[in-house]
């Protein structure tokens, strides 16, 4: 591997004959439009910056794709500090969409990913549908969408200002409106991937009202609220007051939200889609469990702060992981913990 | 094939030294790669728990010395103040224990450029508590380019000092002091930056402390013609400048306000541009004039 970083006593032995064996390609497309990624390993929005910071650390192309910030229509100063709190296996966020704009992001982060031969699946956001699809207009229009674009994940973990600041993804209408717009306002063939909250009742009635207004696929799982009280100065430990809550310590909601869905998707409920699974992956062993319970890729996020080189050596320890198990592709594992 | 440049390592940092300095642990890491790379003012990024601890977040501290090729390969020192379960956890390991350690990172403390020696700038090093870690080898750098260097160090009380040893064999002069007087003058740094930057006509203050000690220092330069540098103190989560947490408002050479990164833009910021307004209280608000503070209005 071609790393930046030296690892004199720490880098993990080369991948076993089997684990070097197994086919790793996955296909996020929407059906009919196949859309193959090299491996099922992501960077998760909002844990990797856009590009050149991890670089330093692993080459962007050893991804299956790179997940960028959420991106809105304006430049957003984020929010005031304190910003995090470190919770048990996780940590509270709350930065508040911190970002470029559209138009920044276009010309220089997305032409930088761009140079650096990357596979990137944009996140957008927006405070109402209208500027979701704005965003995604202005993204479809730039020069390096077409060949640095695998998808589109839209964030609707975001305030709707129309309904006093409700979150899309709370409501299946409100989230339907938002894939409808983003739909219109893309070519037909990239896929939408539908970021959905676990903080709802039913989750597969979210999922489903996606689909049908024209998500291609979904993520699973933003974080979940919460909030942690500083008890020296008794007053919320963030700026924000609450934040969000990611890390192992949520995996158990992010396997359960998968595993719901697929199940949904098998009962002939909804469309059977591509699932990216995301919620405290440290580990192969983690990756696999999303994949079992649905996921056709994972996404690395909170843990990248512990280890800036986990989305690629879980990667590997995830080859390592199938081999063991007698996998010899990770789509042979998709759903493989459902009843048969 | 990746074209990026090698500055930047992560290793496991086996520890080889550890004792106690007054209230803090000072700690030797055999961490090969890094001290060939850093600088004064850079820091490390470590892990704390173990391999399944549940603390994820790194611990950042400033690099303290730096040894290239010592006895057991390259060596970095850091000194830390154990305050909650992760400097605890560090604090408690034991020699020939391990932890990732990454770096170095963030930018390091200007020098300033020196054609003849006759010239060099003064400069006054101002530490506050175990904030003065990264002084003594800045001190080392600046006095080879041929400058005066004055260390002033301040802290509650004599235990909470770090390096007043050291400083005496770092600096051409140092004033010590303490707010309860156990050490040195009793009362605050900005009672006596004063009269050590008139002496020795400083023109530039490095300092590095907390955040309320840096608006003194950067005010108190500014009023003597100097210009202050100064290492922030900001809790992070990364430390390589993914999480977005470590921000704070800093004015560019354009103007214009932003809420950047103190892991990748700074630690070392120079003090006039930081807008010490938005902070209070432990907390730090964007200003209304910051880039992107109207997209935040919005929504």
């Amino acid at each position: 591997m071609s790393h930046a970083v030296s690892m004199p006593d720490t880098a993990p032995a080369p991948p076993s004959d089997q684990a070097a064996a197994v086919d790793l390609r996955v296909d996020i497309g929407p059906s009919g439009a196949p859309q193959i990624l090299p491996n099922p390993l992501m960077t998760a929005s909002g844990c990797a910056a856009n590009g050149p910071e991890l670089h330093r650390f692993f080459d962007v192309t050893e991804l299956g794709a790179f997940v960028t910030k959420s991106v809105m229509r304006e430049p957003r100063s984020g929010r005031g500090t304190p910003r995090m709190a470190e919770t048990p296996s996780g940590m509270l966020n709350s930065i508040g969409l911190q970002g470029p704009g559209i138009d920044a992001f276009v010309s220089t982060d997305l032409r930088w990913l761009a140079e650096h031969d990357a596979r990137v699946l944009v996140s957008i956001a927006g405070g109402s549908a209208t500027e979701f699809a704005e965003v995604a207009a202005t993204l479809a229009e730039s020069r390096d969408f077409d060949h640095v674009v695998v998808g589109v994940e839209v964030n609707i973990s975001c305030p709707n200002v129309a309904n006093r600041g409700q979150v899309f993804a709370c409501d299946p209408q409100a989230s339907a409106k938002v894939m409808t717009l983003v739909r219109e306002s893309l070519p037909r063939d990239t896929p939408i991937i539908a970021k959905l909250s676990p903080d709802v009742t039913n989750i597969a009635d979210i999922a489903a009202a996606c689909l049908k207004a024209g998500a291609s696929g979904l993520t699973m799982i933003n974080t979940t609220l919460g909030m942690v009280i500083d008890l020296d100065r008794m007053r919320p430990q963030v700026a924000g007051i609450t934040g969000g809550l990611s890390g192992p310590a949520v995996r158990p909601m992010a396997v359960r939200a998968i595993w719901q869905v697929t199940s949904a998707m098998r009962e002939g409920r909804m469309p059977t889609v591509p699932i990216i699974g995301v919620g405290g992956v440290r580990t192969g062993r983690d990756a696999l469990e999303l994949i079992v319970a649905g996921a056709t890729a994972v996404q690395v996020g909170t843990v990248t702060f512990n280890d800036p080189l986990a989305p690629v050596r879980v990667r590997d320890e995830l080859a390592a992981e199938l081999a063991d198990r007698g996998f010899g592709s990770v789509s042979d594992a998709v759903g493989a913990a459902h009843p048969r | 094939m990746s074209a990026l440049d090698k500055d930047v390592v992560c290793v496991d940092g086996e520890l080889i030294a550890s004792r106690r300095v007054g209230a803090y642990q000072h700690l030797t890491f055999v961490a090969p790669g890094i001290a060939e790379l850093a600088r004064p003012g850079h820091f490390v990024a470590l892990s704390v728990g173990g391999p399944t601890s549940a603390n994820l977040l790194r611990r950042c501290f400033s690099i303290h010395q730096v040894t290239p090729s010592g006895t057991y390969g390259g060596t970095v020192d850091v000194v830390v103040s154990a305050v909650g379960v992760g400097t605890e956890w560090v604090t408690g390991l034991r020699p020939h224990e391990t932890t990732s350690i990454i770096g170095p990172l963030g930018r390091p403390f200007p020098l300033p450029t020196v054609d003849d020696p006759a010239d060099a700038p003064a400069c006054v090093l101002v530490g506050g508590g175990y904030g003065s870690a990264p002084l003594f080898w800045l001190a080392e750098r600046l006095r080879e380019r041929g400058c005066h260097v004055e260390m002033v160090l301040g802290a509650a009380t004599e235990s909470r000092l770090f390096g007043v040893v050291d400083a005496r064999r770092a600096a051409d002069g140092v004033t010590i002091c303490t707010d309860d007087g156990s050490l040195g003058h009793r009362g605050w740094i900005s009672e006596v930056l004063p009269v050590v930057i008139r002496r020795s006509r400083a023109q530039v203050v490095y300092a590095c402390g907390p955040m309320g000690m840096l608006q003194s220092v950067t005010e108190i330069a500014a009023a003597h013609g100097a210009v202050a540098q100064v290492a922030v103190e900001e809790a992070m989560a990364c430390g390589v400048g993914v999480c977005m947490t470590c921000v704070m408002p800093v004015q560019g050479k354009d103007g214009q306000t932003r809420m950047v990164r103190s892991c990748v833009e700074g630690p070392v910021f120079r003090g006039d541009r930081v807008r010490w307004d938005a902070f209070s209280g432990g907390l730090c608000t964007v200003p209304d004039d910051a880039v992107g503070a109207a997209g935040m209005r919005a929504h």
